[in-house]
């Protein structure tokens, strides 16, 4: 009896977190299905019938002072494939290099790359921004990608999962004659497969979720992303008689679909990717 | 493990893209921050000179002082919170049964959320007059305007941040509570020991390096995640009562250009990135010892 | 490696650090070969209505000649306008031309060597130009100590008084209030009537509508150096005064009982005014067009009221928007370009369908009358408000304009000292008290930095 009080208290405190949790989330789904003015005077509880109109209003109809909805999600897709793509680039042979080699300038490097996990662009973009401008890449896709792939978690990562590769594997295929690039292309990479697609994960979100990098880096509209131009939405829909807040939850929820999709069917891979930092 | 490849050009081939995007994108604006640390000019780089430690002067005045205890207040707000209920809803979803595959979803989705859009929600929810959250603030005699009030601001920028932290906790939290073998718990049960004592006397201590790590993430990510957030909600207002060092830096840089100003805030970030790059590197080595 | 990489990037870094050659229009240069077309980038913020209105000029002037052709660039919002125009200029690749708004006007002008004086540009093309040229406001406000043009003032206005008649009518107030005493006053009897908010000032520049403004309508020094004109160093506000504290304190009583609402800086006010909350609204007559089109019912506007029993009041306002900058390190073959370009939109014609689109005030005699002449003043009286502003009397010394360095971030710390009082918090007297110190910290690093 008493375990079964427990019990019903227990689900019903993590049902009411896992609501409190999700109701912003709710919210901006109510609203962006009601018009605006229905919302004003008090939230509706349930969803009106105008969801797919305003998502269609907010693709087809670019804000004052922004570009259309649609291309601003897709300079996001850009932005957060091409860093997780090149995060995968740079990264693999860098932590393969310093995990598998002995070579000079080998320690160099590697607290070269390591001391840059500490400094996210958080901290370093005032000067990061001044060589970006020296270099006459900003408002191009280079300045806004290059300099977020300078961290160094991914080869982080790709070092720890390398270090726990199976010694009898490497021994065999030196035993072989297996060259390095074959050893790395058809032994480990597959067998990395897991790791590879946990750390897409993670970059991708890392690259779709930036906010200030691409704010200071373009400056013209038809480079913005969806995620940074959210405020500016948000400017031009408050300053409409009736604060058009239907239309900012309908370009919420756009934007932040796509990375919570991608954690949510690949649930298991993401979460694997963030135990690998402590692992 | 030992050396698999007697390579020497190779290796450093493999690794050269990216120590040079390091070196371009992170060593460069790292010497450049610091030599402007000592230099004035006016904002268009003209007639820039040597101003010693004018610049680290002008940076320690009352404004940063302020920002110095808003960054270390929302710091410890939101890891302790944040912790806290990450930690809690972990043990409980982990004696759930069939359930907690369900309930994990629940609680990590949020940590996908950009902030900035996170913020897009809440600052609706909490729209003085209009949204759900400051209407029912509004029925509990509060008189609700982050705009106007410091202390309001603040506190949303706090809930905010709790609230997409929370899920990045819970995923290391639920991971390090499934590790601890159920032998461990099972022998502490035959002994008597009741729930709450089974936590924090055998629990709670086999956490330790989850804890370790998870603190410092949190600590990270107050003290330079956040300007997506406090931008959308408050731009650092009302009267810097949300101004973070690095909002302050964005400020004091971009919209100020005053760029030897910022040269020197950076340093100071630096440095106290670097302070907590030993700290972190002191829990990594303590995690050794526990194996 | 590392050593090496970092000698490396060192040494970039120092000569990213020099000074850049230095390129003038100092000779005149001669025009492009016929056939040749040079091409003229042209940085601004004017989005939406405004942008179509400035590409329209734009357009007309590709349309006039075949040697230049002009690009107007949107860049944002006007700070982002400056901060890119800095970073632009330090990679070499500054615009052609970029509009550079009010508070960052000490800012641009004292880093000699970034712009070509546009004074000295003209007068080497031999295009008739002068200070005079301009409106009383708008010259004052962007001349320099020697009363030399070095931009060119372009779009101009000034704060006013919206007030929605429908509801002044209703509560038997038959006039708009002329002073700030008034204003309470009407203020209660239109609580009384159920109008529970009587006003609100812009969002975003609330320190400019109720500082800056204030202190030049009623004709009170903002700052010392006749309010920064005359010299950097020493430089502090005069913010901390009677006029300044009591209308802070005026605005604070008013919000308390909800009369009065602002709500931040990054809140736009308009809607408050349009959807019928505040029956009057002290906002920028650059929005005028955007306030006719949103609002339902029949508005009118009126000048700013002025201090009750304050001789000196009213004195004249000065203009806020932005002047045309134009950028030093172009090829030398543009600046006859940007020369006549700028002619082009000092001209009658240009100022006249600027003014008569947007709202802002024609920034030059010629344009005014230009628009009286074709009678737009008659058929739109609420346009004229700003123009009596600007040239109500000859400025005076602490009415010419504010000229500090630093003056957006003076702004922030006022805007702070504004919602402090609204909210509450503190005293107008401690808050503004304590502005001002902030205040003077950040035009002491400005003069510690400009001041040689």
């Amino acid at each position: 009896m008493k375990k079964n009080i427990v019990k019903v208290a227990r689900h019903a405190t993590l049902i009411v977190f896992a609501a409190l949790l999700a109701a912003p989330m709710y919210l901006a789904f109510v609203v962006a299905s009601h018009p605006a003015r229905d919302t004003l005077s008090g939230v509706p509880v349930l969803p009106g019938g105008r969801l797919g109109a305003n998502l269609g209003y907010v693709v087809a109809h670019p804000f004052p002072g922004s570009p259309s909805l649609a291309t601003m999600m897709l300079n996001s897709l850009i932005l957060a494939l091409a860093v997780a793509v090149f995060k995968l680039i740079l990264s693999v042979p860098a932590a393969y290099a310093v995990t598998f080699f002995r070579f000079p300038g080998r320690m160099i490097m590697f607290w070269l790359i390591f001391i840059t996990l500490m400094l996210p662009v958080e901290v370093r973009f005032f000067p990061t921004y001044q060589v970006t401008a020296n270099l006459g890449l900003l408002n191009t896709q280079g300045g806004l990608i290059l300099p977020l792939i300078a961290s160094a978690t991914a080869v982080f990562l790709f070092r720890q999962y390398f270090q726990s590769f199976p010694q009898e594997l490497a021994d065999a295929a030196r035993l072989d004659g297996i060259g390095p690039i074959r050893f790395l292309t058809t032994i480990v990479l597959p067998l990395a497969r897991p790791t590879l697609a946990a750390i897409f994960v993670l970059e991708f979100i890392y690259g779709w979720n930036q906010y200030l990098w691409p704010l200071l880096v373009t400056s013209s509209p038809q480079h913005s992303t969806v995620v940074m131009g959210i405020r500016q939405i948000i400017s031009a829909a408050q300053s409409f008689a009736i604060p058009q807040w239907d239309l900012v939850m309908s370009v919420a929820l756009l934007a932040l679909l796509p990375p919570v999709l991608v954690v949510l069917a690949m649930q298991r891979w993401f979460v694997r990717g963030l135990m690998a930092g402590i692992d | 493990m030992p050396p698999v490849f007697k390579h020497r050009l190779l290796p450093a081939a493999l690794i050269l893209p990216e120590v040079v995007v390091v070196v371009i994108f992170f060593i460069w604006p790292s010497g450049k921050a610091l030599l402007e640390a000592f230099r004035q000019s006016n904002a268009f780089g003209l007639g820039a000179r040597f101003s010693g430690l004018a610049n680290f002067g002008s940076a320690l005045h009352g404004g940063y002082l302020q920002a110095v205890e808003v960054t270390a207040t929302f710091t410890a707000i939101t890891t302790l919170v944040s912790m806290g209920i990450s930690l809690f809803l972990a043990v409980q979803v982990e004696s759930t049964g069939r359930l907690r595959p369900v309930y994990r979803t629940l609680f990590i989705w949020t940590y996908a959320v950009p902030g900035a859009i996170g913020a897009a929600l809440w600052l609706f929810l909490f729209e003085p007059k209009v949204g759900p959250g400051a209407r029912a603030l509004e029925a509990l005699g509060v008189h609700w305007n982050f705009a106007l009030s410091g202390t309001q601001a603040f506190a949303l920028v706090c809930a905010l941040t709790i609230w997409q932290q929370s899920a990045y906790n819970f995923v290391f939290f639920s991971a390090g509570l499934q590790s601890i073998p159920d032998a461990v718990v099972e022998a502490a049960t035959m002994d008597g020991a009741g729930p709450v004592t089974r936590f924090w006397k055998v629990v709670f201590p086999l956490l330790g390096p989850t804890v370790l790590f998870v603190t410092v993430s949190d600590v990270l990510a107050a003290l330079f995640g956040s300007f997506a957030v406090i931008d959308v909600i408050s731009q650092g207002g009302p009267g810097g009562s949300t101004t973070t060092l690095v909002y302050m830096l964005y400020r004091d840089g971009f919209q100020n250009g005053d760029v030897g100003l910022a040269g020197a805030e950076s340093m100071l970030l630096f440095v106290l990135a670097g302070a907590l790059l030993v700290v972190q590197f002191k829990v990594f080595n303590r995690r050794v010892h526990y194996r | 490696m590392a050593v090496a990489a970092a000698a490396i990037s060192m040494g970039i870094a120092t000569a990213a650090c020099g000074s850049p050659t230095k390129t003038s229009a100092a000779a005149a240069a001669p025009a492009p070969a016929p056939g040749h077309t040079v091409d003229l980038n042209v940085w601004t913020a004017f989005s939406g209505s405004l942008g179509t209105a400035f590409d329209h000029l734009v357009s007309q002037f590709n349309a006039s000649q075949s040697q230049y052709r002009v690009t107007a660039v949107y860049k944002g919002s006007y700070s982002q306008v400056l901060s890119d125009t800095i970073a632009a200029f330090k990679a070499h690749a500054a615009p052609d031309i970029s509009q550079i708004f009010d508070a960052g006007t000490a800012t641009i002008m004292d880093s000699a060597g970034s712009y070509v004086p546009v004074y000295k540009l003209m007068s080497e093309y031999k295009i008739p130009f002068s200070t005079g040229s301009f409106i009383g406001g708008a010259a004052s406000y962007y001349e320099t100590s020697g009363d030399q043009l070095d931009s060119m003032p372009f779009n101009s206005s000034t704060p006013v008084l919206y007030y929605n008649k429908a509801e002044l009518q209703a509560a038997g107030i038959s006039t708009p209030p002329t002073t700030w005493s008034e204003l309470e006053s009407d203020a209660s009897v239109l609580a009384a009537h159920g109008q529970k908010c009587a006003l609100s000032s812009s969002g975003a520049y609330v320190m400019w509508t109720d500082m800056e403004e204030f202190s030049t309508w009623n004709g009170y020094p903002y700052a010392n150096h006749q309010n920064g004109y005359t010299g950097i160093k020493g430089m502090q506000l005069k913010i901390n005064s009677a006029p300044i504290v009591d209308h802070l304190a005026l605005l604070g009583r008013l919000a308390s009982k909800g009369e009065y609402i602002w709500n931040g800086v990054s809140t736009s006010t308009v809607p408050l005014f349009t959807n019928g909350t505040c029956a009057m609204y002290e906002q920028s007559s650059a929005s005028l067009n955007t306030i006719e089109a949103a609002a339902k019912f029949p508005f009118g506007v009126a000048e700013l009221p002025v201090v009750a029993g304050d001789k000196a009041a009213p004195q004249n306002t000065v203009v806020g928007g932005a002047s045309l900058w134009v950028m030093s390190g172009a090829p030398a073959v543009h600046y006859r370009g940007d020369a006549e370009f700028l002619h082009f939109l000092m001209s009658a014609q240009s100022q006249a369908y600027w003014a008569s689109n947007t709202g802002y005030v024609p920034v030059t005699p010629a344009g005014s009358s230009l628009l009286s002449s074709q009678g737009f003043y008659s058929s739109h009286p609420n346009d004229l408000v700003a123009v009596k502003e600007l040239t109500n009397k000859a400025p005076t010394a602490d009415s010419r304009g504010i000229r500090l360095g630093y003056l957006p971030e003076v702004r922030q710390v006022e805007a702070s000292a504004i919602a402090a009082v609204l909210s509450g918090k503190q005293s107008a007297a401690a808050a503004v008290s304590s502005a001002e110190t902030q205040g003077n910290t950040i035009l002491a690093q400005f003069a510690s930095q400009y001041g040689g």
